[in-house]
């Protein structure tokens, strides 16, 4: 059914057609839409049979959701920035465990400064933590996605983060197309895993394991993870016959074929990414782009043959490895190894700064133009920066910059062009 | 019982079951005693958490007809009884991590609640360190949730399996690995630190909180028993020795942990909603030097000169848990445990 809606509302429902029977519920802005609406819908009734329950932190949201899935309940609980990090220790446990627990990501950044707006650094820092990440462009897909994760984790045996752009995303009102109950159910069998703990069957689950067999452990999680690039595909095909949607798969090209410039990034920002695209097309520039939709794992094969032609790859990616630059980029850079590309690294967007198509359309012009630097930050404020460089320069003490900066402004830190 | 049954009293306040009815006997004096910690684990000679473990989960497997889950921190009791790829519970068993054994252990059982299997009860249980220091957030969001879940700590009031740091739950002039008797501290761990977790669990007025030793399983196995009649949050918090910890012989497990009820240093009693409702009375004090005396963790103490007034210290706490529990007066046992 075609609703205007807000994103959270939007997930909320997505989740509750796929019959959560476990959901924690903490708050953390942007997410806690999602978890509001979803108590809402619990207490209704929309939701039978659910335990809908108000933990204590992120941590503990994880941890009840990790006893649930052990116990066979379908479990599922959101998060975002500095409560994925909090939950951090358990977010690896529910991996290691092997539990198909599904997380929606309201991507934020992470502190310090402490800050409220989107970015991808929260999700990225758990990239290497055994869960699937799924980023989602539209509302629509991120509605879509969730369905599909469930399913995915449930045939794997593995969990998945879905992300969706704190704010752009989850608190933008949008006409999304809410599946029927019947469709979804036919789509999502009942969660039904092959161990439990269950008394006539006694198991002991999270035993301790030695050098002996550790690394075989992990080999096998790696080797479940990979499993997911021939299925997330799969269920993505079959949710479109289904459901009459594309939705999710590895990557989405777009007028990529024949371009000599792809921009690749994660997430919403790729609907900006492709208005500039199409404003550039028609000016006769040969430019596309490359969403890249499942990150982990990363579809090496899926990336590196949608790139093989183009001509330079411009990475727009809204997080940063302080010390190196990209963080995506660096696999996008593994992915093409060997075709001798350049790979520009953009770091866009953190904290919420405003990817505008402004900016996009000239960084694309310079890239087209063979004039891109390897690394660069979008509309950073260089004389900002370059006072407080000249700053520490004169001194070196220890002590926080972000004061300095503010200062510098001399204006409040929101102020947005 | 219609005939009077004299019971021969040894050095363990152990009883001979033989003498007794065979509804009266204890849990692990049965046929029918699960075994659910099963020998064979790696625990150290004298382990105190492994006697109050098998305890406490037979009684508790008992009591709900083995209908139970176990949720376990990390620490000593999930190491020694997991070695993979062997294990020595005989129930369906979970380990996640160090902190967050009581998070886990709701999951279990809203899972079990919204499968209908309510009948399933849940089990969450951990060391002192985590219980009253990395686990407490989510062990106090499970007792302010009143989750159907019966967490057990055995306190054997250190990090025993990292090495024997200082936990919270450490008493006051014991030497660890981290409050070494030198310098500054020349007497061990401060005094005027540390918590008391059965208080501040009664503080969230759940229906149930106990205390209890391993030099009283029948009183044990009654208060587990209980608990596992009660829904909601319950909270046993059980006293064992660590002979590796403590410095002890693995012979006197049973008799330090006596001593420690007896001094008053341990004080046994229950509550229910936040009120305390029994206690286990002290026959005859003894003096906190006999519980002292036989663990080298308290060896600097006793060395010349002889820290007089760091014992008195202890004592004064014995007496203040004497008072404050009202540990001299008439026993009271409303679980029906143990000890004439």
């Amino acid at each position: 059914m075609l609703k205007q809606i807000e994103g959270s509302q939007a997930v909320a429902e997505a989740i509750g057609l796929c019959r959560p029977e476990v959901i924690c519920a903490y708050p953390i802005t942007p997410q806690t839409h999602i978890v509001e609406n979803l108590g809402q819908m619990v207490d209704k009734g929309q939701i039978d049979p659910c335990e809908y329950i108000n933990v204590e932190s992120e941590f503990a949201a994880m941890s009840v959701a990790i006893g649930a899935s052990a116990a066979g309940a379908r479990a599922y609980t959101a998060t975002a920035s500095q409560g994925l990090l909090f939950m951090a220790e358990a977010v690896y446990n529910a991996s290691g465990l092997g539990l198909p627990i599904v997380m929606t990501i309201g991507n934020r950044a992470i502190g310090a400064p402490i800050n409220i707006w989107n970015d991808h650094q929260d999700s990225l820092s758990m990239r290497d933590a055994g869960w699937i990440q799924l980023y989602a462009e539209t509302n629509q897909e991120a509605v879509d996605l969730h369905i599909q994760a469930f399913r995915l984790a449930e045939e794997l045996s593995v969990p998945v983060m879905v992300c969706v752009d704190g704010f752009i995303l989850t608190h933008a009102y949008e006409r999304v197309d809410i599946p029927e109950q019947a469709q979804v159910d036919a789509y999502l069998p009942p969660f039904s895993p092959r161990q439990m703990l269950d008394p006539a069957n006694p198991v002991t689950i999270g035993a301790m394991v030695g050098p002996e067999a550790f690394m075989e452990v992990r080999y096998l999680a790696h080797y479940q993870q990979m499993q997911a690039l021939g299925l997330i595909p799969e269920l993505a095909e079959e949710f479109q016959q289904q459901f009459g949607r594309d939705s999710g798969g590895l990557v989405k090209p777009y007028r990529s074929a024949d371009a000599d410039t792809i921009v690749v990034a994660l997430g919403s920002v790729n609907g900006t990414i492709k208005d500039v695209v199409d404003e550039m097309r028609e000016q006769g520039v040969s430019i596309g782009s490359l969403s890249i939709c499942t990150y982990r794992p990363f579809p090496r094969k899926a990336v590196r043959s949608a790139l093989q032609h183009a001509k330079r790859i411009v990475v727009v990616e809204k997080s940063l490895a302080v010390g190196i630059g990209g963080i995506v980029a660096t696999d996008v850079q593994m992915a093409v190894a060997g075709l001798h590309k350049p790979v520009h690294t953009v770091i866009a967007g953190l904290g919420g700064r405003p990817i505008t198509r402004d900016s996009l359309r000239k960084l694309f012009h310079k890239a087209d133009q063979g004039h891109l630097a390897h690394l660069q930050f979008l509309d950073l404020k260089h004389a900002l920066v370059h006072e407080e460089i000249a700053r520490m320069e004169g001194q070196r003490h220890s002590g926080p910059s972000a004061e300095n900066i503010l200062r510098g402004m001399g204006t409040i830190a929101s102020q947005i062009r | 019982m219609e005939t009077t049954i004299k019971f021969y009293q040894t050095d363990t306040f152990t009883v001979g079951n033989r003498l007794l009815s065979e509804a009266e006997r204890s849990v692990q004096a049965g046929m029918q005693r699960t075994n659910a910690l099963n020998s064979g684990h790696r625990a150290c000679q004298g382990c105190g958490e492994a006697l109050g473990a098998r305890f406490a989960v037979d009684a508790a497997m008992r009591a709900t007809n083995n209908q139970l889950v176990a949720c376990n921190a990390t620490g000593c009791l999930e190491v020694f009884s997991t070695p993979y790829p062997e294990s020595s519970w005989q129930l369906p068993w979970l380990h996640s991590l160090f902190g967050n054994a009581a998070a886990v252990a709701t999951g279990v059982a809203a899972a079990m609640k919204v499968k209908g299997k309510q009948h399933i009860r849940v089990l969450a249980q951990g060391g002192d360190g985590g219980t009253t220091d990395i686990g407490f957030g989510c062990l106090s969001g499970m007792f302010e949730r009143n989750d159907d879940v019966l967490y057990i700590c055995y306190d054997n009031e250190a990090y025993m399996n990292t090495g024997v740091q200082r936990s919270s739950a450490t008493p006051p002039a014991a030497r660890t690995a981290t409050t070494m008797p030198v310098g500054q501290h020349a007497n061990g761990n401060v005094f005027g630190k540390g918590k008391s977790v059965p208080l501040i669990a009664m503080a969230h007025e759940i229906p149930y909180v106990a205390t209890a030793s391993v030099a009283d399983l029948r009183d044990l196995e009654a208060k587990v028993t209980k608990a596992m009649s009660i829904h909601g949050a319950r909270y046993i918090h059980i006293h064992v020795p660590c002979p590796l910890g403590w410095g002890a012989d693995p012979a006197h497990t049973i008799k330090l942990a006596r001593l420690a009820i007896e001094s008053g240093l341990f004080p046994v009693f229950e509550a229910e909603h936040g009120e305390i409702t029994g206690h286990r009375a002290i026959r005859a004090q003894v003096p906190v030097e006999d519980y002292l005396k036989l663990q080298k963790r308290f060896a600097h103490l006793f060395r010349a000169p002889k820290q007089v007034d760091v014992i008195a210290h202890l004592q004064a706490m014995a007496d203040r848990n004497i008072r404050r529990f009202k540990l001299l007066e008439k026993f009271t046992s409303p679980t029906g445990g143990a000890a004439a």
